[in-house]
């Protein structure tokens, strides 16, 4: 009951009118950035974090947050009137969504996607709330090894698990830890990948990469397309929502279920788009009415939804307690962390209590103010993206311009940026996964520096990785995950059926 | 399943195939750089633990090794060299925006950000949208302007400025 009295204590910073304004203005701009092409939850964050290094910590991470959940729930909008998933785990979402759209049901697929949303999320909150201590805890225990094993884990769940060719998913991965390697070496003090070069010496900003690749890459994507979008208005009364929530307790088997996958692969870093696709293969699989998925069925917005919610939410369970972020979002607001003085990991539970319970009471009331939000103002969000798309691409180029140049106050940061831009142009329509990217040059510098201190300890040996039960069995499990398609592959031809699990991996 | 519909239209510039192949070299070409810088500072071990280059040799190597395992795929794949990387009118799209966009970076070394924002925007509305002025002159100029009031006022974030603001008195 500690955890309870320390939640009661989190829920005393938050309720005062500064950070309930914060948590209003979160919400609001988090749903905008989840709705505008080229501005996501992640590089969103990017370009506000520079606005919060005058705030108090608490106050500064309360408002990122919820600048995240409303991005969650404003990348159901654009799924479902317009078919444009805003960000990638919504994607799932329009295989029902929008066929619900088309045929007049906005409302209700709306007011269903809202609804799961905030279900998955509340689900992950009462388990962040109950889990993170323990984690926490036991992770005291962690040395050097242990660290680098979890670690290990993180990035091998993205090529076992995750999407994608698993040899550029590797390739992405590694750039990432090539770009954290480049500048001062802070171990040896020697500089290394910087050629001479001043500019390379202060090494790359994970910002700036994050505010390139995903803000000016998804512009130049979107542009492809052409400048106009196509979307479906939506009704939404208090009537529909009723009717639609009375119809959602039919479902909440799916609900249920789709909240405890989304924990799992929020909290092992496979992160919220596998999670948000595998709840939808599943309960295309056990519903009575599967075989009329993606043809509107309202239980084919439900398990996306909130799978994706539970697995985003759940992702900041890891980056609290081990400093490793599930989700490039989580993996800005770690950045955040470092840049307010706060070393993310274990003792972040023991040494800053008012932070960790004041954000993790925000994620409570911010889910609630969030659901009102965006069921009573879904029509202004949708106007939007109306604004024609040669207003909307110029004006946000300046901001993730502006997001750039505030991060060092450095011009050349802007043509780093742009140079991300191309490049996550580039990756995204070869499918080479970003996310790995952005998380190994958060991570980098961390995981170097443990590896170093295992080996140090091992004296160069990787035994140091088997030395004890503990970091022998993350690392054995690693290696599962790792090689998870090939096991599972051979798995199933053992058994002599040709029904491998393939959801995960499509 | 992240990207862009891929067409298989006749007016491709460039294929899928060419792409994957040219970025699986490049790849290779800076995990190879990588490599050798790594390997210049020192891949082994001294007296006080791993040297500078130890971990991001392995970095550099795998790089290689991956996009090696992706060039050969892309080599052998015959589906690929038929679909379309990005078509003639998709890419002068991308240009349309990505040319006014490096245009404006310079500009901000010279005239500040605000300046360079509110011709970019204006310009951009008038040559890609079409819009009148009546359209284009309050969002041209009122963007920066609420910019200079959020960073520069607000939050006191400066921002670069040119002759304009020198002028004005900031």
């Amino acid at each position: 009951m500690e955890d309870l009295s320390a939640l009661l204590h989190g829920f005393g910073v938050v309720l005062t009118p500064y950070n309930l304004i914060l948590i209003f203005v979160g919400i609001i701009l988090g749903v905008i950035i989840g709705v505008l092409p080229g501005l996501g939850g992640a590089n969103g964050v990017a370009i506000l974090l520079p606005l919060t290094f005058t705030m108090p910590p608490a106050s500064a991470i309360i408002m990122l947050s919820c600048i995240y959940w409303g991005a969650l729930f404003g990348g159901a909008i654009t799924s479902i009137l317009f078919n444009i998933p805003g960000e990638p785990w919504s994607v799932a979402t329009t295989f029902d969504g929008h066929p619900m759209a088309q045929q007049g049901r906005a409302g209700e697929a709306l007011t269903a996607a809202f609804t799961s949303s905030f279900f998955g999320a509340f689900v992950a909150v009462i388990v962040i709330t109950f889990l993170a201590p323990l984690v926490a805890k036991f992770a005291l225990r962690f040395g050097p090894a242990e660290f680098f094993a979890v670690q290990f884990l993180a990035f091998c769940s993205f090529i076992g698990i995750g999407r994608g060719a698993a040899a550029k998913t590797l390739a992405a991965m590694m750039i990432g830890f090539a770009l954290a390697a480049v500048g001062l070496d802070t171990v040896t003090g020697r500089l290394r990948l910087t050629f001479g070069s001043m500019e390379l010496l202060r090494g790359f900003n994970f910002l700036i990469a994050v505010i390139g690749l995903f803000g000016i890459g998804e512009i130049l994507i979107t542009i492809e397309e052409g400048l106009a979008f196509k979307g479906r208005t939506a009704a939404l009364n208090i009537k529909i929502v009723l009717q639609t929530w009375k119809d959602l307790t039919r479902y909440w088997a799916t609900s249920i279920r789709s909240a405890v996958i989304g924990c799992w692969m929020g909290i092992s870093p496979a992160g919220a788009t596998p999670a948000s696709f595998m709840s939808y293969g599943i309960a295309k699989r056990m519903s009575k009415r599967g075989a009329r998925f993606g043809t509107g069925e309202i239980e084919g917005v439900v398990a996306p939804e909130t799978a994706a919610h539970a697995a985003g939410t759940a992702a900041l369970l890891p980056m609290l307690t081990l400093g490793i972020p599930g989700s490039p979002t989580a993996a800005v607001l770690l950045g955040g962390l470092l840049v307010w003085g706060l070393q993310p990991g274990p003792l972040l539970f023991v040494e800053q209590k008012d932070f960790v319970w004041g954000l993790i009471a925000s994620m409570y009331i911010g889910n609630i103010a969030g659901l009102i939000i965006v069921l009573t103002c879904v029509p202004w969000f949708a106007a939007i993206l109306r604004i024609p798309f040669s207003i909307i691409a110029p004006v946000i180029l300046v901001i993730c311009a502006v997001g750039a140049y505030t991060v060092n106050n450095a011009v050349i940061d802007i043509w780093v940026m742009m140079g991300f831009g191309v490049v996550g142009y580039v990756f995204r329509k070869l499918d080479y996964q970003l996310a790995p990217l952005v998380l190994a040059l958060v991570l980098g510098d961390q995981a170097e520096e443990s590896f170093r201190q295992a080996m140090l300890g091992s004296q160069g040996s990787l035994s140091a990785f088997w030395a004890n039960g503990l970091v022998g069995t993350i690392m054995t499990l690693s290696v599962i995950v790792l090689f998870w398609p090939a096991i599972s592959a051979l798995g199933a031809k053992l058994r002599g059926g040709g029904t491998a699990d393939r959801i995960a991996g499509d | 399943m992240d990207g862009a519909p891929q067409s298989t239209s006749k007016d491709s510039l460039v294929s899928r195939r060419t792409m994957e192949i040219v970025v699986a070299i490049l790849l290779m070409g800076g995990g190879g750089v990588v490599m050798f810088d790594s390997w210049r500072v020192g891949i082994g071990w001294q007296t006080e633990g791993p040297q500078s280059g130890y971990f991001p040799f392995y970095v550099g190597l795998l790089i290689v090794a991956a996009s090696a395992v992706t060039l050969v795929q892309a080599i052998l794949s015959r589906q690929s060299a038929s679909v379309s990387f990005v078509s003639k009118p998709q890419f002068k799209l991308v240009l349309s925006v990505l040319i006014p966009a490096i245009i404006f970076v310079i500009a901000v070394r010279y005239i500040g950000l605000y300046m360079s924002a509110a011709i970019f925007i204006a310009v951009f509305m008038t040559w890609l949208g079409r819009y009148g002025w009546r359209m284009t002159v309050p969002i041209a100029i009122g963007i920066p302007v609420l910019l200079f009031f959020v960073f520069e006022l607000w939050f006191l974030l400066p921002l670069p400025k040119g002759p304009l603001e020198t002028w004005l008195g900031y």
